[in-house]
């Protein structure tokens, strides 16, 4: 009987642990096997490495990215690059990081393991982060598509890179606009502790407070939640006019039909992780009126956006889910640059890396020294009639980081 | 004036809090029946249960989706959405107990634990397979009026949560305590080998259990997807190990303690998240809400070893 009591508790211990990790399951990857395919020998191989959650809650979004990744290499391969005199074969290396700081460290040596010449990743900060020492140790170049935490570049990795406007920018934008544009007096913050969704939020309120609002109070939850309605009810007592929400779509929808159906009649405002149709679909009708923000002008208002979304959906069958331009940029940014060098060596395209001047489909791409994206604009959007309508677009004028 | 508006303003919040607890403790309760089923009977903690929640609320999606694109009423959808899913779990749980846990009946108790795992993660890969890697937004069956007594806010959907999860406890009770089948599940429960001798065919018994476990899983998995409106194939692992842990504390083993230990467990949780941080002073914010539901749950654990309610059913009934 002692035996069975002292094993309920261990189990209750585990069930502890099992919450705090979040995830039972085997990371399920997706990549082929490096050594099937080393070409022949007039051919030159190139291997791209990409990350993102392809299993779990943010899957759509991770597979989002692999597909303008994917996109992209595939254009490069149909094309034609030729390096050094050789012509270049560029494979595609995907990997699950499941949106765990743990795994995307397993993930990323087992990218460097593979010999890949870049890597296009991660998705998230908290796992871009983490990932990005190994990277660095080992002489890869990186560019992340989508991580915006200020902790990512500020660590002064020479190989280290963003194609977005970093966090900093964006909550400065979006205190200002919630503040200034918006004229909201009291605002509550509920942030999901990743580090992206932390360090958004911290940015927001800093910028928040400076343009004369108050912030009444700041919740938290996480990345793996559906429930708010016990920090909303909290958060209904303090009677905001602006509850901003630090995180991706997957809580943020939710949270929003929450929101309503407490009759809570604030506004809601996230950053660029609720910038997506999933978002609209799954909040519904309680949509209606969000803001949110993304790095970037409109892609409709991109010299190549427009084709570049049509041809999207033409391949995947399904609407651009958020980042998938961006991974698009970032690969072809790292393309241009080894096209320049001469070179797929990391060492030698490295410097052309830093020198870069692109024209994406998502911004005309250069890098400061930091790696942060110069001068990159922010747009603000709101949900109209069930769709995300631009506002107007801020900036292009380079906001320090701290 | 100012102070008796203010307490007002508390009291609706306080309100509110326990009327969320209700909604997501009712959740808790009807799945952690589920564990507390299996484990009278067999003594064996059926990881794979969230899992069966999980498919519960995808293929009701799925049933809704086809039926609302050939224009049957909403409410009616409602109804055949959860026969049919109800039918699938039903099904699925008598596989898993066919499949994964009748030959280790025998076995040492850690082999069953490690197939029950197994099994769970082979039921959410197959789940993203057939439904996809996203979110689903799930159907609106309900209309969402709300109605406010109070200063709370409880909608259509809500209501029908408590309703229906009292309900199915009360009829699982009746089922339990006053059916020939609810005797053979006690007897088996209490002493398998003797049951067997009395004439009780146990393979039968213990199927129909993870049946029932089972259905009342997948009535679980539509109320969770109507009231949050999406639907995942990862919703199955946090939600099972929540009413895992709601089991547990109202002593696994014995239905009532399970279902006290659900409604608890959803009060705890909502009453953490919306109190830590003022009573604390901001020193621990909502973000702790976790760890304070398993704190109480250790807690409990360290004083009631065997939980707040005892058991097994057999000892009691």
């Amino acid at each position: 009987m002692r035996n069975m009591h002292l094993s309920l508790l261990l189990a209750a211990l585990l069930a502890a642990a099992l919450t705090g990790c979040g995830k039972t399951e085997t990371p399920a990857s997706s990549s082929a096997n490096p050594t099937a395919n080393s070409g022949t020998s007039d051919e030159l191989v190139v291997r791209i490495g990409a990350s993102a959650p392809l299993t779990g809650p943010q899957a759509h979004i991770g597979k989002d990215n692999e597909n303008g990744t994917r996109m992209a290499i595939d254009d490069a391969n149909t094309k034609g690059v030729t390096l050094g005199g050789k012509k270049v074969h560029f494979e595609l290396l995907s990997e699950d990081d499941q949106t765990d700081p743990k795994t995307a460290t397993i993930v990323a040596q087992k990218l460097v393991d593979a010999k890949v010449n870049g890597v296009i990743g991660h998705l998230n900060s908290g796992t871009t982060i983490p990932a990005s020492r190994i990277y660095n140790d080992n002489g890869i170049p990186q560019i992340s598509p989508s991580a915006t935490a200020v902790a990512y570049t500020a660590q002064s990795f020479k190989g280290a890179f963003r194609v977005m406007a970093n966090d900093g920018q964006q909550g400065k934008v979006l205190g200002e606009f919630a503040a200034k544009n918006l004229g909201a007096k009291k605002i509550a913050v509920v942030d999901d502790r990743t580090a992206y969704g932390q360090g958004l939020a911290d940015e927001f309120i800093k910028s928040a407070q400076a343009n004369g609002a108050q912030i009444v109070t700041h919740e938290y939850t996480t990345d793996k939640a559906v429930d708010f309605t016990a920090v909303l009810t909290s958060i209904k007592g303090k009677k905001p006019d602006l509850v901003f929400f630090g995180g991706m779509d997957p809580q943020g929808a939710p949270m929003l039909k929450q929101l309503r159906s407490l009759a809570l009649e604030a506004k809601f405002m996230m950053g660029d992780g609720g910038f997506n149709p999933k978002f609209i679909e799954n909040a519904g009708t309680a949509s209606e009126g969000a803001y949110a923000s993304l790095p970037g002008i409109p892609l409709g208002q991109m010299p190549n956006g427009k084709d570049f979304s049509q041809r999207y959906e033409t391949r995947f069958k399904q609407p651009i889910q958020l980042y998938a331009p961006y991974c698009y940029d970032a690969v072809n940014v790292m393309i241009a640059a080894m096209q320049k060098a001469d070179s797929a060596e990391p060492a030698k395209y490295l410097p052309e890396l830093a020198k870069t001047e692109f024209e994406g489909v998502t911004a005309k791409i250069a890098f400061d020294e930091k790696g942060d994206l110069k001068g990159g604009a922010i747009t603000l959007y709101q949900v109209q009639q069930g769709k995300w309508q631009s506002l107007q677009t801020i900036g292009g004028a380079p906001v320090a980081a701290h | 004036m100012r102070v008796a508006f203010s307490l007002r303003i508390l009291l609706d919040i306080f309100l509110q809090q326990i009327i969320n607890g209700l909604v997501q403790g009712s959740v808790y309760a009807l799945v952690a029946l589920g564990y507390t089923m299996v484990y009278g009977i067999l003594g064996l903690i059926n990881f794979a249960h969230g899992e069966v929640v999980m498919v519960g609320a995808m293929v009701a999606l799925t049933v809704s989706h086809f039926l609302l694109a050939a224009g049957v009423p909403p409410l009616l959808v409602l109804l055949i959405a959860l026969v049919v899913a109800a039918a699938v779990c039903m099904m699925l749980g008598y596989g898993i107990e066919r499949i994964a846990y009748r030959p280790l009946r025998n076995a040492p108790r850690l082999a069953p634990l490690i197939t029950a795992i197994g099994v769970s993660i082979v039921l959410q890969n197959l789940a993203m397979i057939f439904w996809g890697r996203e979110y689903h937004a799930f159907p609106q069956l309900l209309p969402n009026t709300t109605h406010t007594f109070g200063g709370a806010v409880i909608n259509d959907v809500q209501l029908v949560i408590v309703l229906v999860a009292v309900l199915m406890m009360a009829g699982l009770m009746l089922l339990v305590h006053r059916t020939r089948l609810g005797r053979a599940m006690r007897a088996v429960a209490e002493n398998p080998s003797a049951a067997v001798l009395m004439g009780v065919d146990i393979n039968r018994v213990i199927g129909l259990t993870f049946m029932t476990g089972s259905a009342l899983a997948a009535v679980a998995g539509i109320m969770v997807s109507a009231n949050y409106g999406i639907v995942h194939y990862y919703m199955g692992s946090i939600l099972g190990l929540k009413a895992f842990t709601a089991a547990v504390l109202g002593g696994i083993g014995n239905l009532r303690g399970a279902m006290l230990g659900g409604l608890l467990l959803g009060l705890i949780e909502s009453f953490g998240a919306g109190y830590i941080g003022d009573l604390s002073g901001g020193f621990f914010g909502s973000n702790y809400q976790d760890v304070f539901a398993f704190f109480v749950l250790i807690a409990v654990l360290i004083f009631r070893p065997s939980g707040l309610l005892g058991e097994r059913v057999a000892e009691r009934a």
